[in-house]
């Protein structure tokens, strides 16, 4: 079986974050009142062989632990997306 | 003798030239290596020079940790052997778990090209064992993602166990504690954000990295001044 799975790394909250900063900074110059706590992270999409979800999803969690994340200023997010393929 | 360092060189790296053209003209003896060795039982000390590996692709050094000549690293800097990361090298270090914390976007988000001042914080580490704590060092910053960061705990035993090995004398980056360079706990692992390397001939502006550059090359510095 195919999955798809979409992960969202993400700074931990107590990382200042200057990308998110400076989007927020911008806003107001483009109109946009009201906006406020802006953070800017990744997001990455793949897809995993796996015999079912469960497993697609320990995958998943896997690979954006190891790699995708780092753990001393990031968090990963994922979800499973879909089946993309199954045996017929 | 001196040492035989060994300068790594994984795809994308960009400093490993001045790194040998420093240390050779100190007097040490250095030669590239690629990424993919899997030894370093000929080499007396190893060097990750600046640049970014790999693209910097996900996060600087990243993927690079992953490269055969990391786990060649680990044995060496367990073993006692000197390892000395600059810039990206210091990211890659961080990365691989051989020093704690994170290198993280510049504070302003500005990427930094400028000489600065730093102190030398701790004289404990390989890199500082000849230069007294205290001294200061002109040095050249050449970076986007040179913001120290570390977990509050991770930052007591730094400063406790006399782990940071230089500071920043006015902090450019935004990094915890003014932290522009630290050592592992036994002080033969260093990492730093300024270039040593790129200050050892009066002729670029400053010579203040000689005397970083000596220890790594495993000359004294009365050998060197004599």
């Amino acid at each position: 079986m195919k999955y798809e799975v979409l992960v969202e790394v993400r700074l931990h909250d107590d990382i200042a974050d200057p990308a998110g900063a400076t989007v927020e900074r911008a806003l107001p110059a483009l109109g946009f009142a009201g906006v406020e706590g802006v953070r800017v992270g990744k997001a990455v999409r793949f897809k995993v062989e796996a015999p079912g979800p469960e497993d697609a999803l320990l995958r998943a969690e896997e690979v954006a632990n190891r790699l995708l994340a780092n753990p001393v200023i990031e968090s990963a997010g994922v979800r499973l997306l879909g089946l993309l393929e199954a045996p017929s | 003798m001196s040492n035989r360092v060994a300068v790594v060189v994984f795809p994308g790296t960009n400093c490993e030239h001045d790194v040998v053209r420093a240390l050779v003209g100190l007097g040490g003896q250095a030669e590239l290596i690629w990424h993919d060795q899997a030894s370093l039982d000929t080499y007396d000390s190893v060097v990750l020079p600046g640049g970014f590996a790999h693209g910097d692709y996900l996060r600087p050094g990243a993927i690079a940790r992953f490269s055969p000549v990391m786990a060649a690293i680990e044995r060496f800097a367990a073993s006692g052997g000197p390892v000395l990361g600059i810039c990206n090298g210091f990211q890659v270090l961080t990365e691989a778990g051989l020093l704690p914390g994170a290198l993280h976007k510049n504070r302003g988000l500005r990427f930094l090209c400028e000489t600065v001042e730093v102190e030398v914080a701790s004289a404990r580490s390989v890199l500082t064992s000849q230069v007294e704590t205290g001294t200061r060092l002109m040095l050249p910053i050449n970076h986007f993602e040179g913001c120290y960061t570390c977990d509050a705990s991770t930052l007591q035993m730094l400063i406790a166990e006399e782990r940071i090995v230089l500071r920043y004398v006015e902090n450019p980056n935004g990094s915890i504690e003014s932290i522009a360079g630290i050592s592992n706990a036994a002080g033969n692992v260093v990492g730093l954000m300024p270039h040593p390397e790129r200050a050892c001939d009066p002729l670029t502006g400053s010579n203040d990295g000689s005397a970083l550059m000596q220890a790594i090359a495993g000359i004294s510095q009365m050998a060197a001044k004599s």
